[in-house]
C-alpha cells in the first residue's frame, strides 16, 4: 500500500524530482534486471517563498474586493439597477452589429488589399502598401474624428468633369449617417490589419498547389478560389478571432465621430444626467466582458478545428463523411469559410 | 496531320535573367511516342517540360503541341502573346505529373480528379464522379476515392495526380520526375501505372533518373545537359553505346 504512493507522487512532479530521480536510475544496470528499480521516497523540494506571495497576492485582493464591496462610489446598487436595464441591452446591441458590419467590411476590403499587394502590377502593389501605411500608422481614434467631420468637408456627392458644372449630384447621406460613418471608419482601418493577416495566408499556400491548379487549365479565379483560399483559411481564422475579439472593444471609440448609441457611448450618456459614472462604466465593462468571453470561447474551439493539419482533421470524420463527401466539393470548401465568418460575428 | 509531330521544339531557348537555362531545344515527338529524358540537374530539362505546357515562357525558337504555337498565336510575321484564357484552354490538352505530387490537401483523391472537369470542362458531377472512379481504377486506387492526400503514401498520392491529370482527356501528358520525392518501395507501382498508360498509346515526355523505365518503355531517350540535346535516340543504343563523352560520364554514375 504504501510503495505506489511515493512513485506517484515523484511522477505528478516530474520538474522537481526528475533529476534527483535519473542518478539512481544510471545505475540501474548494476541490479538485476527483472526487479523493478526501487522507487524513490524523498522529500520534495520546498518553495517557501511561492507560497509567500501567493499569500500576499490573495490578502491584498481580499482587502480590495471587501473595501470596493462597503465603497459608496462604486454604487453596487446602481450596477444592479442598469445592468439589464433596456437602453444599456440596446446599446449592446449596437455594439455588436457595429463589430459584426465593420469586421465585414475589412474583411473584405483586406482580401482585396492583400491581393492587389501579392499582385504583379506595381500600381495596385504601391497603392495597397500606401493604404496599408497610412491606416496602420494613424491612430484608429484619429481616423474616427476625421471621417466624423468628412461630411464637412464633402457636402455633396458629384458625378462629371473636373472644374465643369458636374452631371450629377448627391447630397453626402452616407457620412451624415453617424452608425454607417463609424461602420466605414472602423472597418476602413481594420481592413489594413486584415489584409496583412489574409496576406501571410495566401502566402503560406504551396507554390506547387497553384502550379497544378494552372497546369489543369484553371483559371486564375478558380485556383483562388478552389485551392488557395481553402486552404489558406487554416492560416487566416485563428488571427481573425483576434481582430473580431479586438474590434468589439474598438467600437467604444466611435465617440469620436462621435456617435453615442453604443455600449460605452449610452452608459457614459446615463452617467452624465444621474452623475454616477462609476456604476455605469462597471456595466459598460460587465457586458464587454460578456461578449469578449463568448468570443473567445468561440475563437478556442475555432483555433484547435484550424490548428490541426488537414490530414488529421479528417481522419474521424473519414469513414462517417465516406457518403455525401463528393456531394460537397463544388461548394465544399466556401461555405464553412462563410459560416466561420458570421460564426465569429 | 496523323503524320503531324505532336510536340516540336525547333531551338528553344528560356533565360532566367542572365541565365540560359535552354539553349536551343529541338527535338520532336510523335503522337503515341514516349519520350524520356534524362540528364543531370541543372541541365534544363524540367524547365523544358514546363514550357510545354506554358508554365514558362518560351524567350527563343518554337515550340509548338498538336500543331499549335505554345503560349503565341501567329499572325502575319508577327507573334502575339496569348490571352490567359486562351493559354488556359491550350493546357486543356496537357496533362502534367509533378515531382511532388500536387494533389490538393484539402480535397479527397474524388474531388482532386473530379474538381476541373467541373470546373473547366463544365462537367456534371455525377458524370465527373464515374469517370473519377474509371480512372482511380485503372490507377488501381478504386478503394480510395474519399480518402485525403494526407492518409495516402507517396506511391498512391502520385497515381491520384496521375489519374487527375488524365481526368482531363490529355492528347499529351508531361512527367516531371514523377518518382523522384518517392521512397525506392514504392516507385515500382508508380512507373507500372505510367507503362500501362505507355502501351495504351498516350503521348508521354519523362523527365526520370530511371534508367530501367527509360529503357524498357521509352521509344526515344533525350540526354540533355546545360540546356541542350546532347544526344537522342532509341535507349537501348543511348545507354549501351553512348557516342558523347558528356553521356558516357553522367551513364557511368547513375547506372
Amino acid at each position: 500500500m504504501s510503495e505506489p504512493e511515493p512513485d506517484r507522487m515523484i511522477e505528478s512532479e516530474p520538474g522537481r524530482s526528475g533529476p534527483s530521480g535519473r542518478t539512481p536510475r544510471a545505475g540501474r544496470g548494476r541490479h538485476d534486471d527483472d526487479t523493478p528499480p526501487e522507487a524513490i521516497v524523498a522529500i520534495p523540494l520546498r518553495h517557501p517563498w511561492r507560497n509567500v506571495v501567493a499569500v500576499l497576492l490573495i490578502l491584498g485582493l481580499a482587502v480590495f474586493v471587501l473595501d470596493a464591496a462597503q465603497r459608496a462610489d462604486y454604487g453596487w446598487p446602481d450596477v444592479g439597477k442598469y445592468i439589464f436595464d433596456r437602453r444599456i441591452s440596446q446599446a449592446a446591441w449596437v455594439t455588436l452589429w457595429l463589430t459584426v458590419y465593420a469586421m465585414i467590411g475589412a474583411i473584405v476590403i483586406g482580401l482585396l488589399l492583400a491581393i492587389m499587394r501579392l499582385s504583379p502590377n506595381p500600381v495596385l502593389k504601391s497603392i495597397a502598401w500606401l493604404y496599408i501605411w497610412i491606416f496602420r500608422g494613424t491612430p484608429v481614434y484619429v481616423q474616427l474624428v476625421f471621417w466624423g467631420i468628412v461630411s464637412l468637408i464633402y457636402p455633396v456627392f458629384t458625378l462629371g468633369i473636373p472644374f465643369v458644372e458636374p452631371w450629377v449630384t448627391i447630397p453626402n447621406e452616407v457620412f451624415t449617417n453617424l452608425f454607417i460613418t463609424a461602420v466605414i471608419g472602423l472597418a476602413l482601418n481594420e481592413a489594413a490589419y486584415m489584409s496583412e493577416i489574409v496576406r501571410a495566408g495566401l502566402l503560406s499556400v504551396d507554390q506547387g498547389q497553384e502550379e497544378a491548379s494552372t497546369a489543369l487549365a484553371m483559371s486564375w479565379g478558380q485556383t483562388m478560389r478552389y485551392v488557395v483560399v481553402p486552404q489558406a483559411m487554416k492560416i487566416i481564422i485563428p488571427p481573425t478571432g483576434n481582430e473580431v475579439i479586438s474590434m468589439l472593444k474598438t467600437t467604444s471609440l466611435v465617440a469620436a465621430i462621435p456617435l453615442s448609441i453604443d455600449l460605452y457611448g449610452v452608459s457614459r450618456g446615463i452617467s452624465a444626467v444621474t452623475f454616477t459614472p462609476v456604476p455605469l462604466l462597471i456595466v459598460a465593462s460587465l457586458w464587454y466582458l460578456l461578449f469578449t468571453s463568448i468570443l473567445m470561447v468561440g475563437q478556442h474551439f475555432i483555433e484547435k478545428r484550424f490548428s490541426r493539419g488537414t490530414g488529421r482533421v479528417k481522419t474521424g470524420k473519414e469513414p462517417a463523411t465516406s457518403g455525401p463527401a463528393p456531394t460537397a466539393v463544388p461548394g465544399g470548401p466556401t461555405p464553412p469559410v462563410s459560416t466561420d465568418f458570421g460564426g465569429k460575428g | 496531320m496523323t503524320d503531324a509531330p505532336m510536340v516540336l521544339a525547333e531551338r528553344v531557348s528560356k533565360n532566367f535573367g542572365t541565365n540560359k537555362v535552354l539553349r536551343g531545344i529541338s527535338l520532336e515527338v510523335d503522337p503515341g511516342e514516349v519520350l524520356c529524358i534524362v540528364g543531370p540537374s541543372g541541365s534544363g530539362k524540367s524547365t523544358f517540360l514546363r514550357c510545354i505546357n506554358h508554365l514558362e515562357r518560351v524567350d527563343g525558337g518554337r515550340l509548338s503541341v498538336d500543331g499549335q504555337l505554345v503560349g503565341y498565336r501567329q499572325k502575319g510575321d508577327k507573334l502575339y502573346e496569348l490571352k490567359l484564357k486562351e493559354a488556359a484552354f491550350q493546357r486543356q490538352e496537357i496533362g502534367m505529373v509533378f515531382q511532388r505530387f500536387n494533389l490538393f490537401p484539402h480535397l479527397t483523391a474524388v474531388e482532386n480528379i473530379i474538381l476541373a472537369p467541373m470546373r473547366v470542362k463544365g462537367l456534371s458531377k455525377a458524370n465527373a464522379t464515374a469517370r473519377a472512379m474509371e480512372l482511380l481504377d485503372r490507377v488501381g486506387l478504386g478503394d480510395k476515392g474519399e480518402a485525403y492526400p494526407a492518409h495516402l503514401s507517396g506511391g498512391q498520392q502520385q497515381r491520384v495526380a496521375i489519374a487527375r491529370a488524365l481526368a482531363m482527356d490529355p492528347k499529351l501528358m508531361l512527367f516531371d520526375e514523377p518518382t523522384s520525392a518517392l521512397d525506392p518501395e514504392l516507385v515500382g507501382e508508380v512507373l507500372d501505372v505510367m507503362k500501362e498508360l505507355a502501351k495504351s498509346g498516350m503521348t508521354m515526355i519523362v523527365v526520370t533518373h530511371e534508367m530501367g523505365f527509360a529503357r524498357e518503355v521509352a521509344d526515344t531517350l533525350v540526354f540533355m545537359d546545360e540546356g541542350v540535346v546532347v544526344e537522342a535516340g532509341p535507349p537501348r543504343e543511348i545507354l549501351s553505346n553512348p557516342q558523347h563523352d558528356r553521356t558516357k560520364a553522367f551513364l557511368s554514375k547513375v547506372l
